[in-house]
């Protein structure tokens, strides 16, 4: 499998670490049910999944990966730090 | 017997190579196959199961009888198949499988209890009593079943993996693969050819057939000249495309130096090649038809007839019977008979075939039997009127037709097509994005249509790639008809093989048809039918035949096996090249390594990392009389310790003490430069992830450090904070922790040492506990850090990496005249026992800031990582096991880490346990055994006796629980 890192172009799996699925922090201090559906629960699509990945062995950026879990398609890559589309 | 003129070997050329113990000699272009054939050795291997003799079944890769072992001693390689093994001078190869030798073994005794030992036997036999099955029936059936072994010894050959890019990747180099390597490298696309064997041509060189007018091998040779001369093509021979993954990744094998005796090259090289598209160009695969003894040498497949015949001109035996159901058989016939070999009968299954060659021809017949032991020695076969006949000869050709090569299009889960007008399964439109077959591959058997269909596919895919294909002309080429009528198997009594390489037989596919075992995932794994190394490329269309017809289904009803990577078998020793020893687990050194070992001291590993365990001084025999000595050193003089592999992470900018306050645990914004505060880090999930200083440079600069393990997940959760959970803040992270060299200055003496060394005061006025500064020492810029891992007054000082070797060994000089010297990680570790302070035994990720009485730390006043998860009830529960320190009581012998605790009298079972202990030493400094532990309620128990019980060693001790700052608990040394 491959990757495009919006800064370093397509690179092979193996400079990515797969970091979950790319869910937003609540908001609260306080423990709530969101709290718990951030931590624990996950959708196991068959299709596509929207997930965070780490370029650790290249530029350190978080991505944001759209993939399709049928059949590895990559849909988009984009920095996390720019924003979830 | 080799032929006198003809084929591609060089005459001029002979190679001498061994065989089970015996000499010959080849020519160069000999396969290990067609030399031995040439010196009429016909059996070269014994079968699996039953250890019936084998001869060479066809001339490629899919070779599934002659398997032999090349070389000895550590590096010997097993299951080497003869076909593919190019000739070498100095070769030699073992028969396998055998005792004492595949020309006579004594467990052929298996062939006749074959009546017992059909498809379940072992599941069925082996049952009682059950222990038996890992002690004494498995070793026993593995030993007497089997293909060649491995050494058992470490591998002493090199390989290597290597990365490529193309545009277009084209497997095979065939007549298909050719033409579009040519289109697609004069269009200037970027490509990649991939030959499985030594030499371009593909099925070409085992034919005797035109293109262009003249010998094909002409064509080829012409075609190999204008892709030399581009460079934008790479040819890589000997290299197996062996899997198709995401993304356009394909897995290929080079064989490097196989074909040549052993030297510095090495042996394979495992590719992972990325193509923007590729072209399947892999050709088609013969299969056999099963009919009673066809495993006897002397059988083969008929289109290997002629590869043998054309290519390495041996004639495969002097009597030679074909029997096949379709077109092709007839040109096996055709092309026997130009070289001279007697071709005693050509058989065709179909009554409506014809023939003009000059042969006996018996069409609508069917051969029912093979007779002969060692060789074949006749045939029965029955005619199209019924009467049956026994016909002399030495070698019989098979062909049931032909499978297209369409393996890697199954990689990614695709599943075949049944094509009824070929009888055989073609490869799912779309299968692999991106992958295309062509030729035979892509079920179009003429060398015209190889020709077309190549240059056709790779002028489409270049326009989709953005390439100008240029007009290229197609050459006139064969275009032969090919028709055939579906025969697998030939009814009659007697054991009529499958899959040859594992033994199976008509009678266990229908065996397995009659337990029901319908499916063809189940009938497989009960017969075992294409498991074998070879994955049944000759026998699994056969089977699956087998198996619809006892099921009352058809073929596509009964649906077929996936095909998975690797096509060809792959060493791990290749996919793994480059993982092993260091190249597995790489060495990281601290800067004062070298200094270290000359000191004698003994490197642990700690991760990557290499860390002094003691400095042993004359006179110390064991390493506890280091360890104390060190400890007792640090406690009344001073120490050096190198704590250079403590993560450093480099934080900066506008946001940076913000970020700080999201991240730990306490509160950050409020530390004033030149200060420095201790750390917690929870994980969202409220649990701790590690601790540490962090030190306050400048309002926008900060050094942060953690623990040794935990430096590369903590830069990545940094990373993941600042990136996902804070992109708008200003924040750059850096990890500086190679860059960085510094050290420990423990011990009352440590004032005295760094005011010296450095000319500055560092009173507790002008420096006082948690205090850190830049310095310049010998103009090097360096800082300072007032902070202790060991209770004692100390600092740690840093300096870039480079100067590190030449600052450790100032400080352990000065140490060293101060009554102190260097320390390691024993007296470290035992140190901050003393005080209570933690490490990842605490902090293993299951631990709470209130089981480690860390709970004030938590601010209430800010948002931070872990917040509203640590607030749990679960996670604040006083019944939970929290941290306590524990003192032995009377003598003990020891007590050990890992441990767990009981109360007194009660049994010391899973259902009892109050805690575990989790971390352990001698205190010379108390003195007596110290641990820290988590125990139920460990806080409100101080002062009860406990029991600690390590199952594991059979060690128990009893304890009295108290707090974990053993020394010093109310921090007066440290600030001293």
């Amino acid at each position: 499998m491959r990757l495009t890192c919006p800064r370093c172009g397509s690179r092979d799996l193996r400079e990515f670490t797969y970091r979950g699925a790319a869910l937003a922090r609540p908001d609260s201090q306080e423990w709530s049910p969101a709290w718990d559906d951030y931590l624990h629960l996950r959708d196991n699509p068959a299709g596509l999944s929207t997930e965070y990945w780490y370029h650790g062995l290249g530029c350190a950026a978080f991505l944001i990966v759209q993939r399709d879990t049928r059949t590895h398609e990559v849909h988009s890559v984009t920095l996390a730090a720019e924003g979830r589309t | 017997m080799r032929l006198p003129s003809g084929g591609q070997i060089d005459r001029d050329t002979p190679v001498r190579f061994r065989f089970d113990g015996r000499d010959y000699t080849g020519f160069q272009g000999d396969t290990l196959a067609s030399a031995l054939m040439a010196h009429d050795v016909r059996v070269l291997a014994r079968s699996f199961k039953y250890h019936r003799p084998r001869g060479t079944f066809s001339a490629g890769s899919e070779e599934p009888n002659a398997l032999v072992t090349l070389g000895s001693g550590a590096g010997a390689d097993p299951n080497v198949r003869a076909t593919q093994q190019e000739l070498f001078d100095g070769l030699e190869a073992f028969g396998q499988n055998a005792w004492p030798s595949v020309g006579f073994d004594v467990m052929e005794v298996n062939d006749l209890l074959s009546d017992f030992l059909g498809a379940g036997f072992y599941y069925k036999t082996f049952m009682w009593p059950k222990k038996a099955w890992e002690r004494l029936y498995e070793p026993i059936i593995r030993r007497a079943a089997g293909l060649g072994r491995l050494s058992g010894k470490a591998d002493p050959d090199r390989n290597e993996t290597a990365f490529a890019h193309c545009d277009l990747l084209v497997i095979g180099g065939g007549p298909a693969g050719l033409m579009a390597a040519l289109a697609a490298g004069q269009a200037g696309a970027d490509v990649i050819l991939c030959e499985e064997e030594a030499r371009l041509g593909g099925r070409l060189l085992s034919e005797v057939e035109q293109i262009d007018g003249g010998p094909a091998l002409d064509w080829v040779a012409k075609v190999k000249r204008s892709l030399k001369e581009l460079p934008n093509v790479r040819i890589m021979a000997r290299t197996t495309v062996t899997g198709v993954y995401d993304c356009g990744t394909y897995g290929a094998l080079e064989r490097v130096s196989r074909h040549m005796p052993r030297g510095r090259a090495p042996v394979d090289c495992f590719w992972r090649i990325t193509a923007r598209k590729a072209v399947l160009a892999a050709g088609a695969i013969e299969r056999p038809i099963a009919l009673r003894n066809n495993d006897r040498p002397g059988v083969m497949l008929a289109g290997a007839l002629r590869a043998y015949v054309n290519r390495y001109a041996v004639a495969p035996g002097r009597a030679v019977v074909i029997f096949g159901n379709n077109d092709d058989a007839h040109r096996s016939a055709r092309d026997l008979l130009a070289a001279g070999v007697h071709v005693a009968a050509l058989i065709d299954s179909r009554p409506d075939a014809t023939c003009d060659l000059p042969l006996a021809f018996h069409p609508g017949a069917v051969v029912t039997a093979v007779h002969g032991r060692n060789v074949v020695e006749a045939i029965t076969f029955q005619e199209a009127s019924g009467r049956s006949q026994k016909l002399q000869c030495d070698c019989l050709g098979l062909s049931g037709g032909w499978n297209p090569s369409i393996h890697l299009t199954c990689h990614l889960n695709g599943r075949p097509v049944w094509d009824e007008g070929i009888a055989a399964f073609v490869a799912q439109e779309g299968a692999v994005p991106g992958l295309h077959p062509v030729g035979a591959a892509g079920a179009v058997f003429s060398t015209a249509g190889a020709l077309d269909t190549g240059a056709e596919t790779a002028g489409e895919l270049l326009s989709q790639m953005g390439f100008d294909p240029a007009e290229i002309t197609v050459p006139e080429a064969e275009r032969q008809a090919y028709a055939i009528a579906p025969l697998w198997n030939v009814p009659g009594t007697g054991r009529a093989w499958l899959d040859l390489q594992n033994d199976v037989t008509v009678k266990d596919v229908r065996g397995a048809a009659a337990e029901n075992f319908r499916s063809v995932e189940h009938m497989k794994r009960y017969t075992t039918q294409g498991m074998a190394p070879d994955q049944g490329k000759t026998s699994n269309i056969g089977a699956l035949a087998v198996l619809a017809d006892a099921t009352g289904r058809d073929i596509p009803g009964t649906g077929t096996t996936t095909y998975r990577p690797p096509f060809a078998p792959v060493p791990i020793a290749a996919m793994g090249a480059g993982g092993r020893g260091t190249g597995f687990a790489p060495q990281r050194f601290i800067t004062s390594h070298d200094l270290s070992v000359a000191m004698n001291a003994p490197m642990v590993e700690a991760g990557l990392w290499y860390r002094p365990s003691f400095f042993p001084r004359a006179g110390e025999k064991t390493w506890r009389q280091s360890c104390d000595r060190e400890v007792a050193m640090v406690r009344s003089a001073v120490g050096i310790a190198d704590v250079s592999t403590l993560g450093k992470i480099d934080i900066q900018g506008a946001d940076a003490a913000a970020f700080l306050d999201f991240v730990y645990a306490n509160k950050f914004s409020t530390l004033k430069p030149g200060r420095v505060r201790y750390g917690l880090m929870l994980r969202e999930d409220g649990h701790v992830m590690d601790d540490g200083t962090t030190a306050c440079l400048a309002p926008d600069h900060y050094v942060m450090t953690t623990t040794t393990a935990a430096a590369g997940p903590v830069m990545m959760h940094l990373e993941f904070a600042s990136q996902v959970l804070k992109p708008e803040w200003d924040v750059r992270l850096t990890s500086v922790t190679e860059q960085w060299a510094q050290f420990a200055v423990a011990g009352p003496q440590s004032r005295a040492l760094l005011e010296a060394l450095l000319e500055r005061d560092l009173s507790n006025d002008a420096f006082p506990f948690m205090s850190c500064a830049p310095i310049t020492l010998a103009g090097v810029k360096g800082r300072l850090f007032r902070i202790s891992f060991s209770g004692e007054l100390a600092y740690e000082i840093a300096v870039p990496a480079r100067y590190g070797e030449s600052l450790f060994r100032t400080l352990v000089a000065r140490a060293e005249a101060l009554g102190g010297g260097a320390y390691g990680m024993e007296a470290l570790n035992i140190l901050r026992i003393e005080k209570g302070l933690l490490t990842h035994a605490e902090l293993h990720g299951r631990t709470t800031a209130f089981d480690l009485g860390l709970e004030r730390m938590l601010s209430p006043s800010k948002d931070f990582i872990g917040k509203a998860a640590a607030s749990r009830p679960g996670l604040v529960d006083p019944d939970r096991e929290r941290l306590v320190g524990l003192r032995s009581l009377g003598p003990v012998l020891q007590m050990t880490s890992g441990a767990f605790l009981f109360e007194e009298g009660a049994e010391p079972v899973r259902e009892n346990a109050q805690g575990y202990v989790t971390s352990v030493g001698y205190s010379p400094t108390l003195p007596g055994f110290l641990a820290l532990a988590f125990l139920k309620n460990g806080p409100e128990r101080h002062g009860e006796q406990i029991r600690m019980v390590d199952h594991l060693r059979g060690i128990h001790a009893n304890c009295e629980v108290c707090d974990p700052q053993f020394f010093d608990p109310e921090g007066e040394r440290v600030r001293g």
